[in-house]
């Protein structure tokens, strides 16, 4: 085959470099990064996943004699920033010198061989920092503990005496000082008699601090590198077509049209996927595929629709329901009153699209199996790939690399158990892509739901109950996560039952109803759609009650400080109550998720067209603490984006069974013509809690700019996506 | 056989002449810097500069670039120093990354033609499509590579 060696012509720093461990196995590493005096680097250095760094004084940190402090980081870096957050938490109790820091993805091989030394490896939930940050700030403790330790005994001093800054242990009645890379190998050795107790938040002298997250330098000249980018030599190229409908089966397919097709290595054969396997280049693999015609049984699913499946969710609404919040008594509350409102919201599945398409190279040997993948949880990618290779966890290498987004699609391992199957059959490496047809196609969809909501208003025309009827899937059911019938799953219900709103009877009710298309976490899951529920009711309340709907917001927030302060302060910072010009609106909503809050105005103008210009959004922001307050305001900027391209375009619409919506040209993204300015305010209250900063700006959007364009027009949006509604004048 | 120049290193590429850039650099060439986004020109992420002028690679066939100079993002400068990098550096544009040698690629060919753009030649030329949703900072890293560029 025409095949070009290109090993002796690219520059070492241009790929990422393949070789032969001490173990025998492969290792993959990539360019040092360039360093930089006022910035940690990451490094991912090739790891043999056997061998423990030089210098170590725990699994989590090795000290070099220059100084040069490796900290290892055990979540997965997806755009959120925890790669620089979570070594600056280190950082800080550690008390080093952060310019000298490098930072490094953890193993998963080793935490399985090491009882788990770095505990919980996901990330998702907005959980990397807040469920990480006892850990990580003991670590960084106890490692100072035992240098300053190692100093006093070198000293022949009390080690109350002794302090440790910027990477220096000093003596204080002496002034001697002694550097970390003097003392790391006796600190490696120092068991301390107990663990030291972590600074609380206001102990803090190095957070929370506004600085470049670690990973700019990679990202900005192509030396980043993402699953998709792996090379592993002798590796083939895969590309998958599985069935159209979910829960299909291959029936069969004719591979005589690739007889005598160059560069084919074969044609695999799945239960419910058909792949191509080409050398020399995934495009070879993708032409071949696209001529062939697999046949598929679909069974019963083929026949699903969109308009049924609506109709059915809305059936569903006076079905039997478990509730998942019930303060005071709504039946009491409603009976015999007239001024009952009652409003259905409706909201679509919808496709992660990440703008990395799934794809998973892997290396199957007798004995070993390395998987180069971007996975949100490198632990269960592990678990996942020892089942399916048959091998023990102890022999499967999870090498992470960065994610291009994530977004809750990232930790399924769909791609992973394909690309062991296929290298089961090639025996040789592969590397599987994902078209992103197939990416968006085989999705596993943000769930699609209707909310139902009925309510009461007194005489000042406040809410006095409401009740609140859910339909949608399981996202337990579909990751296999157990939960009692007779309770309400969280996601299902989120962004409704944690409403702070003080409406004295408040019942919400849930009906899951499972279709054959599985269903998963997506952005601020459930709050992502019943956020704009409950948000859009209550503004219609306000306008049926002739009350503002910012006002009527503070009312029914009395007494909660917090709510308060980011609701005023993004009424305040977004001019709300300021005069617009015709065919222009603000709208507000507010929410809480992962313990923190938002709230967030939409300036938005509506041309006669119809057409929705979205102007500018103002963010309020608490999340308790930040660790860096530039990651947490990137965060923000970016969920107001990813929420807005759901709001306006977002939809996964089925027919026969199968997605219709497969690329970019018919499942639309915000670009930049159409980005809002915006405008976040970051007001952090403290307390016990640690807030998420990587879902909670997603879910007031979708209703601030509904509740803006009723402002505008007068029309009220009760099914996403916007564009599905005629606003023309 | 065709032959192409890229980051100035003369290349002899024997495949299917219907092979887009993209898979070239990708797979052939091992210049990964490129991204796979959508494979039909409507993202971006593939963006590189053929003969002076930012193109979707995934979607220019090999055999139509018999002597073409191409560009890719890590031939766009030496030591990662060029204004619109140091603008991306400084506004701390990146998210996941994965879109942004694009974004990059087709903002230094968009300054080549605007060395003073508005907003709404902006809005009209970058087109390129961020999930991680950073362009509030990239609009303000483009004003600012322009700046730089003045100077």
């Amino acid at each position: 085959m025409r095949k070009i060696d290109i090993t002796s012509t690219v520059n070492r720093r241009d790929f990422i470099l393949t070789a032969v461990s001490v173990a025998g196995g492969l290792m993959i590493g990539i360019g040092a990064a360039p360093r930089s005096a006022d910035a940690a680097a990451i490094s991912m250095q090739p790891w043999s996943d056997n061998d423990h760094a030089p210098h170590e004084i725990d699994a989590w940190i090795a000290i070099d004699p220059d100084d040069s402090i490796l900290i290892r980081y055990q979540r997965s870096e997806m755009g959120q920033g925890s790669m620089t957050a979570l070594p600056m938490m280190i950082t800080e109790e550690l008390q080093c010198d952060w310019s000298k820091v490098r930072i490094e993805y953890a193993s998963s091989n080793r935490s399985v061989r090491e009882k788990r030394v770095y505990g919980n490896m996901y990330s998702h939930g907005s959980m990397s920092v807040r469920e990480s940050q006892k850990m990580v700030q003991q670590v960084g403790a106890s490692a100072r503990e035992r240098i300053i330790a190692a100093a006093a005994a070198r000293w022949h001093v009390p080690a109350s005496e002794c302090a440790a800054a910027q990477s220096v242990v000093s003596h204080r009645p002496s002034g001697r000082t002694l550097r970390y890379g003097e003392l790391a190998a006796e600190a490696a050795k120092v068991k301390l008699a107990k663990e030291p107790v972590i600074k609380t938040p206001a102990q803090f002298t190095f957070l929370p601090r506004r600085i470049p997250r670690a990973d700019l330098a990679h990202k900005i000249n192509g030396s980043a590198k993402f699953g998709i980018d792996a090379q592993v030599p002798g590796m083939v190229f895969a590309s998958i077509n599985a069935c159209p409908v979910r829960g299909g089966k291959l029936k069969g397919v004719d591979e005589s049209v690739l007889a005598g097709v160059p560069g084919i290595v074969g044609v695999v054969k799945l239960e419910d996927a058909v792949a191509v396997i080409a050398t020399d280049s995934f495009w070879r693999a993708k032409r071949a595929l696209s001529r062939l015609q697999p046949e598929w049984d679909v069974g019963a699913a083929g026949s699903v629709n969109s308009e049924q499946l609506s109709k059915e969710f809305r059936a569903a609404l006076t079905d039997r329901m478990v509730l998942a919040r019930n303060d005071g008594d709504v039946d009491k509350a409603m009976s015999g009153t007239a001024n009952i409102f009652e409003a259905i919201y409706e909201t679509p599945y919808l496709s992660h699209s990440p703008m990395e398409p799934m794809n998973a190279t892997v290396n199957l040997q007798p004995d070993r199996l390395d998987v180069w993948v971007g996975t949100q949880d490198a632990e269960l990618a592990l678990t996942a790939a020892a089942k399916a290779s048959g091998l023990k966890p102890e022999q499967v290498y999870i090498h992470n690399a960065f994610l291009g987004g994530g977004f809750g699609r990232r930790d399924a391992n769909d791609e992973i158990l394909q690309a062991i199957a296929i290298a089961k059959v090639v025996k040789r490496p592969v590397k599987l892509i994902w078209t992103r047809e197939e990416d968006t196609r085989h999705d596993r969809f943000r769930p699609h739901a209707v909310v139902a909501f009925k309510a009461v208003t007194g005489s000042d025309g406040m809410p006095t109950a409401w009740l609140m009827r859910v339909v949608t899937s399981s996202i337990f059911k579909s990751v296999g996560i157990p939960f009692p019938p007779d309770k309400a799953e969280p996601p299902a219900v989120d962004g409704l039952v944690s409403s702070g709103y003080n409406v004295p009877n408040t019942r919400v009710e849930l009906h899951l109803r499972n279709t054959h298309l599985p269903v998963w976490f997506y952005r601020a899951p459930g709050a992502n759609q019943h956020t704009f529920a409950i948000e859009s009711f209550l503004d219609e309340l306000a306008s049926a009650s002739r009350l503002d709907p910012y006002q009527m917001r503070r009312k029914l927030l009395e007494g909660k400080a917090d709510w308060l302060k980011v609701l005023d302060t993004a009424a305040e910072k977004g001019d709300w109550g300021k005069p617009l010009p015709k065919g222009s609106g603000r709208g507000i909503a507010i929410c809480k998720f992962t313990d923190s809050l938002c709230a967030q105005v939409a300036e938005v103008t509506v041309k006669p067209n119809g057409e929705v210009k979205v102007n500018r959004v103002t963010v309020a922001l608490d999340t308790r603490h930040m660790v860096n307050p530039q990651t947490v305001t990137e965060q923000a900027e970016g969920s107001v984006i990813f929420a807005l391209s759901a709001a306006l375009y977002g939809k996964i619409t089925i027919k026969d069974g199968a997605a219709v919506q497969g690329n970019f040209d018919n499942y639309r993204m915000v670009r930049l013509a159409e980005a809002p300015r915006i405008e976040v305010h970051l007001v952090p209250s403290g307390g016990d809690v640690w807030g998420g900063a990587g879902e909670p700006a997603v879910p007031a959007l979708a209703p601030a700019v509904t509740n803006a364009i009723f402002a505008a027009t007068g029309k009220r949006i009760r099914t996403l996506p916007i564009v599905d509604t005629d606003l023309r004048s | 056989m065709i032959t192409i120049e890229v980051n100035g290193t003369s290349r002899q590429i024997d495949i299917e002449p219907d092979t887009p850039l993209l898979w070239v650099l990708r797979d052939v060439i091992g210049l990964t810097g490129t991204k796979f986004g959508c494979g039909i020109a409507q993202c971006g992420a593939c963006t590189v500069h053929i003969n002076g002028t930012a193109m979707r690679s995934c979607s220019v066939p090999i055999g139509s670039l018999d002597g073409a100079k191409i560009v890719t993002i890590e031939g766009l400068s030496p030591d990662n120093n060029h204004p619109v990098q140091r603008a991306w550096i400084e506004l701390g544009v990146p998210q996941c990354g994965y879109c942004q040698s694009g974004q990059i690629m087709a903002v230094v060919s968009f300054l080549e033609k605007y060395s003073k753009p508005t907003d709404a030649e902006i809005d009209a030329n970058i087109t390129n499509i961020c999930r991680c949703g950073t362009y509030e900072p990239l609009r303000r890293a483009i004003h600012r590579a322009a700046d730089m560029m003045k100077t």
